[in-house]
């Protein structure tokens, strides 16, 4: 018999805030344990829980990149369980009117476009981090990720395979980053995804037994789980290898194989009700508006206009689309130089490279856009020469140097008088007969050698055009 | 029992200083306190720090704001940084908090003189203050009664003369209700008009902290002293300052009657609010009828709604991170477990019990639910009253100071908040004023109740009364500081 596989997707990613969604401590990742913790989120008596606002701009902003309704008055809500990394004894999340809700994110794959429905998009806060000291084989709590706001994007069960989920898995992401909603990294744990998971003949409407699995970290990982427990699942329903229950599962990579958690009998009553605390939030329309009005144009729309209206390659507009710091000096640089092409050539070809060397990705490049157009014009100016304007670049880049003030510093500026270079020339020549003698015998090659030598002595400065086209002159005379 | 304005006026023309002040307060606190236990807490070295600084202030002739250099207790379930604050249970009994809360910190700006920590019901959970680990607090006017609860402690000391006023909660009546039982008057404000930023939380929808004083005018100066908005709280409104805005006329003040709120009262409670009521009439103030016939579901949807919240804010308190801690235990869960049994006093843990099971699903809509849909009700029922009246007057509490160890069943003790708890579900003001004695001389209150964010209007029309009886139902214990 053949079966489908029906899938629903809880994503949870954190909200890219300064600041933590209901205190004032920062949410960055990766500070010193419990440094990033006040009386608030650590959940001293008396503390009590203030939003914040901009937590909301995401949430309204990650609804709008899904096509989700906006419900213009949602509340928080208490979810109660005991866990040391839950201070307070319970979650404040959204359960009964979560801020979005009823969207849709369109995929691709070699099946071709399918949208994936939403079910809801709610806003809550995160746990702290167990941390088990094996020496003295204690368990103590890092609070520094409590309270950092995450929102929660859950699917419908539209999806029906692995590949089907990864498109989505990686559709989202494109779109939660590119609005900077989420920094999205998997490996810092920004990214979580949880699968709901059944099997059903194919061509039944009924549902299988669904369980849900947690704690894969990488798409990899996800990959993997999905298609061991369609399998186990295969198995159950055919050879009768075991019963399927409606459960949670947990997914150990190392071992490949998921095991049980906790079942339908033994889950938690989380014991939902309204925080008293935390006023209702009206979304009026000038919030939502003002939102709306900072959603970036999205990173296909962006690519066909650079390619249509700018001239650019196909492949090189896919390229800095890819990255929404790519596109935004891209698009505040090229009106300055006056050059679409020059400027995206500059950016691949030299900011890459350069982000690259460094471990760095697209996403991390910090330029100040009018540097780069400086560059750019100096170089088409024929100020300096391209080699000179990396040289300056990668200045900026490191240490946001002023462009002409370091060429000065430096002696960049192209050396394009003609006379003066020919003086060179004739010098160089002079002083490399056998290269001058090996040309004339027919190895052209040789040519290179005296050229460098003569750049050498222009440090690198003079117009490489003009150097060749003097040299081949004089050799050839 | 010294009034604020009267040990002011001792401070600003020097005859005593603050300190001399403060010292016969401290002494008189520590004399009384055996028998009183109005106090978990004498706190000596913060008095003595706010009075040499007020001394200074004095003596540099600075103006003095209102509650400056005047000693008060303030209830134990405010937080007062590297000052215990135990909330009267086992679970925080040696709990020292790291940050003041938003009252507290006000306060002690205006150079308040702290001279204690208040006793109370455990957790504010209680109607007699005898769920207090510490034992319960006496009433200076007969010790072996109650000195109601939960704020009994502020009220205790108070009426004991060991401090000019308290600050306490009102969950449910834990202001009102020890003052009319000790015979003080106890201002529970407008839900939002106080910050609980601090306020260690037994329902957060309900709590309110407020002023217990000897006087109305006393009420009327703390209240503007702590009615500030506070951002860290997001309920807080802060709300106008009513000093100045007291008046004692009240021709054609529209008084509410429900008779509900009547229903079963022993006769001496009911002849005093039978005067009172003539009272406002021969003044000049309008009676009018008014029904409530809500009154029968205000217990049940206060009892289902308090416990619940509070099943969530005393979550908290797991032995992991302060408080009491289980000495030994098998596991985590097996810790918190024990760590909770230990801690919490049987009555924090009956209404821990009551509040998770009507959360739980499957019971949830038939009671939570309900409950708000019912506190939904009640809250309009009085916007129609307050169109139809100005305010409304009721008995505080339809019985006076319980006999200490009286040995009531749960449910008889809810059932003497009937009066207090529909303000608190309404998140309304309220006052209660000594209006009379039983047979055996024990104070008698009443309760004026105001639409929302009108305290001056009750404050009022319950200063009216107070000058108008010419102070007939103050009473002084004879107990503590006389000045």
């Amino acid at each position: 018999m053949n079966y489908e596989t029906v899938i629903g997707l809880e994503v949870h990613v954190e909200l890219a805030t300064e600041s933590k969604i209901f205190c004032s401590c920062s949410a960055k990742y990766g500070a010193e344990q419990n440094d990033s913790v006040c009386p608030a989120c650590c959940g001293m008596p008396g503390m009590l829980p203030v939003t914040n606002k901009h937590v909301v701009d995401l949430g309204i902003m990650a609804g709008l990149l899904t096509n989700c309704r906006i419900n213009r008055v949602t509340t928080f809500d208490k979810k109660s369980y005991y866990y040391p990394d839950l201070p307070c004894s319970y979650q404040i999340t959204q359960w009964f009117s979560p801020i979005c809700v009823d969207g849709g994110v369109e995929i691709e794959t070699s099946q071709g476009k399918k949208i994936i429905g939403l079910k809801q998009i709610h806003m809550e806060e995160d746990a702290g981090k167990l941390v088990h000291d094996d020496w003295t084989d204690t368990s103590l709590v890092d609070f520094n990720r409590t309270s950092v706001p995450l929102c929660e994007i859950v699917s419908k069960p539209d999806l029906r395979s692995v590949e089907e989920v990864i498109a989505y898995l990686e559709r989202l992401r494109t779109l939660l980053r590119f609005a900077r909603v989420s920094n999205c990294r998997w490996e810092e744990g920004s990214m979580r995804c949880d699968v709901n998971l059944s099997i059903r003949p194919e061509g039944s409407t009924e549902l299988g037994v669904r369980t849900e699995m947690k704690n894969m970290n990488s798409l990899s990982a996800i990959a993997r789980a999905i298609e061991y427990e369609q399998a186990r699942h295969i198995d159950a329903l055919e050879r009768g290898t075991e019963v399927l229950v409606q459960e949670t599962r947990r997914w150990d990579d190392v071992k490949g194989q998921s095991f049980a958690m906790r079942n339908k009998e033994t889950a938690a009553d989380y014991r939902y009700f309204p925080d008293p605390n935390l006023v209702p939030i009206i979304i009026d329309d000038e919030w939502f508006d003002r939102v709306k009005s900072e959603m970036p144009e999205l990173p296909e729309v962006k690519a066909a206009r650079y390619v249509g209206e700018l001239g650019l390659t196909e492949k090189d507009a896919e390229t800095l689309t890819a990255s929404r710091a790519m596109c935004d000096v891209f698009e505040a640089a090229y009106p300055l130089c006056g050059s679409a092409k020059d400027t995206a050539s500059w950016l691949i070809g030299d900011c890459m490279g350069m982000l690259r060397k460094k471990k760095l990705t697209a996403d991390d490049i910090a330029i100040d856009p009018v540097k780069l157009a400086e560059i750019i014009k100096m170089v088409t100016a024929g100020e300096i020469n391209r080699n000179a304007g990396r040289r300056v670049l990668a200045a900026v880049m490191d240490e946001d140097a002023d462009p002409r003030a370091y060429c000065e510093k430096h002696g960049l500026a192209a050396q394009n008088d003609e006379g003066a270079i020919l003086e060179v020339v004739k010098k160089a020549i002079a002083a490399n007969e056998k290269s001058v003698q090996d040309y004339k015998n027919g190895r052209t090659k040789a040519m290179q050698a005296i050229f460098g030598s003569i750049m050498k002595e222009l440090r690198g400065n003079g117009d490489p055009q003009t150097i060749q086209r003097l040299l081949k002159e004089e050799l050839d005379k | 029992m010294n009034s604020i304005s009267k040990t002011r006026e001792r401070l600003l023309k020097r005859e005593l200083s603050c300190a001399e002040l403060t010292e016969m307060y401290l002494a008189a606190a520590r004399r009384e306190n055996g028998d009183l236990s109005a106090y978990t807490l004498i706190t000596d070295e913060e008095a003595r720090r706010a009075a040499a600084e007020v001394d200074a202030r004095l003596a540099r002739g600075e103006k003095l704001p209102p509650l400056a250099g005047i000693p008060f207790v303030l209830k134990d379930n405010i937080s007062t940084k590297d000052i215990k604050t135990t909330c009267a249970s086992r679970m925080l009994e040696d709990y020292v908090p790291i940050y003041d809360a938003f009252v507290w910190s006000g306060l002690k700006e205006q150079g308040a003189v702290m001279c204690g920590k208040g006793n109370m019901d455990e957790f504010a959970m209680g109607s007699t203050c005898e769920t207090s680990y510490f034992g319960g607090a006496k009433n200076p006017h007969d010790l072996t009664r109650v000195a109601g609860g939960s704020s009994g402690g502020a009220a205790s000391a108070v009426a004991g003369g060991v401090a000019v006023y308290g600050i306490g909660s009102d969950t449910g009546g834990s202001i009102r209700q020890p003052a009319s039982f000790c015979g003080l008057v106890g201002l529970k404000p407008t839900y939002g008009a106080v910050s609980r930023n601090g306020l260690i939380a037994y329902a957060s929808s309900f709590d309110q902290i407020g002023p217990i004083t000897t006087c109305v005018e006393d009420a009327a100066t703390v209240f503007d002293a702590i009615c500030r908005k506070d951002p860290a709280d997001m309920t807080s409104r802060g709300a106008e300052r009513v000093s100045g805005r007291l008046h004692s006329d009240v021709r054609g003040l529209r008084v509410g009657v429900a008779k509900e709120f009547f229903e079963n009262l022993p006769a001496e409670i009911a002849s005093a609010m039978e005067r009172a009521l003539d009272f406002y009439k021969r003044a000049g103030a309008e009676l009018v009828e008014i029904a409530f016939p809500m009154l029968r579901y205000c217990l049940p949807v206060y009892y289902i709604l308090a416990c619940a919240e509070a099943s969530s804010n005393l979550g908290r308190y797991d032995g992991l991170r302060y408080g009491h801690r289980a000495e030994t235990f098998d596991d985590l869960d097996d810790l918190i477990c024990r760590t909770r049994s230990e801690g919490f006093g049987q009555e924090v843990r009956r209404r821990i019990i009551l509040g998770t099971y009507v959360l739980s699903a499957g019971y949830y809509d038939a009671y939570y639910n309900k409950a708000q849909a019912l506190r939904r009700t009640i809250k309009n029922r009085f916007r129609e009253i307050f169109t139809k009246c100005d305010l409304l007057l009721t008995p505080t509490v339809p019985v006076t100071a319980l006999k200490c160890g009286a040995g009531l069943s749960p449910v008889e003790t809810y059932q003497t908040d009937i009066c207090t708890v529909s303000v608190n579900i309404a998140g309304l003001p309220a006052v209660s004023v000594p209006c009379g004695f039983d047979g055996a001389g024990l104070p008698v209150g009443m309760q004026l109740i105001g639409d929302k964010f009108t305290e001056a209007r009750i404050l009022s029309a319950a200063l009216a009364f107070e000058s108008g009886t010419g102070g007939a139902y103050l009473k002084d214990s004879g107990r503590g500081v006389s000045l």
